[in-house]
């Protein structure tokens, strides 16, 4: 085999393998979703009350940062990760139960789960089919995430409502550049473990929901 | 609860950081077109969002 049959059969491996990563990252990330779903239906069943969806929201970070790296490379990794989704969708329960009680709350809901689907398919197809490299937005989007959380952690004793919705849009944002980073990073081999890949990309449909909810929920309110 | 909203704010940012010291110095810089090829589509969201405001209105 001379020179360049080896790089033409070593590009082809690539190909397969991020196919296959990408692949499986979408299956597992629409089990993982559907499970959630489960979860927040069982949660609002159940009626459980609203400091449920922080306790989950810090039980299911905890479990990201310190277990799911840890067990990403084995089968344990997939149970981790039905885990953690499992407790975000039973801490959304809460919520959505507080948006259904508003007057508009289901067409609230509908809308921002709709616009979740339209964002998340329209900016992967987006990645998919450039081809581009988004990598070189890692240090903006990372830079971003910090300022947005000092943000949230400021509003927390604020209570501004406007300073609410500057930053579940600036979150909305940052999540549609974050889909369109780790599409790419999958797509061009720069992430090669499906489970890690399903984490990332669930936790930005996870806040772009949530970011849409707030900001309908404000806006649609006379 | 806003106690444990400050933990989780904390937690965030305790996983952020390394991550954006990470990228901060090792991401690739961006070429010609990079910028625009990556902001059309936010715009496009930023577009959506407000034909969802006025949808719920």
């Amino acid at each position: 085999m001379n020179r360049y049959e080896n790089v033409v059969a070593h590009s082809g491996r690539e190909v397969v393998s991020s196919n296959k990563v990408l692949k499986n990252t979408y299956l597992l990330l629409s089990a993982t979703i559907g499970f959630s779903a489960v979860t927040a239906m069982l949660s609002m069943a159940i009626g459980v009350p609203p400091i449920a969806y922080i306790v989950s929201l810090i039980a299911a970070m905890v479990l990201g940062i310190f277990v799911l790296p840890k067990t990403a490379n084995s089968s344990r990794g997939i149970g981790v990760i039905f885990l953690i989704t499992g407790l975000l969708g039973f801490g959304l329960g809460p919520v959505l139960s507080q948006y259904l009680a508003l007057p508009n709350g289901p067409q609230v809901i509908a809308t921002a789960f709709a616009g979740t689907g339209i964002i998340f398919l329209g900016l992967s197809g987006y990645a998919l089919n450039t081809k581009r490299d988004f990598s070189f937005m890692g240090g903006f989007l990372f830079a971003g995430m910090m300022v947005v959380v000092l943000a949230m952690l400021a509003n927390i004793f604020l209570q501004m409502p406007a300073l609410s919705l500057a930053v579940s849009s600036g979150i909305i944002l940052l999540m549609s550049g974050f889909i369109l980073f780790d599409t790419s990073r999958i797509v061009s081999g720069g992430e090669t473990n499906y489970i890690m890949a399903t984490y990332g990309l669930y936790l930005t449909i996870f806040n772009i929901f949530i970011s849409l909810l707030n900001i309908l929920g404000i806006m649609g309110d006379d | 609860m806003q106690i444990l909203a400050v933990v989780a704010g904390i937690l965030m940012l305790f996983v952020l950081w390394p991550a954006y010291k990470h990228w901060s110095t090792s991401s690739p810089k961006a070429e010609k077109g990079d910028w625009s090829a990556a902001l059309l589509p936010l715009l496009a969201v930023v577009g959506l969002v407000i034909l969802l405001i006025f949808s719920v209105r």
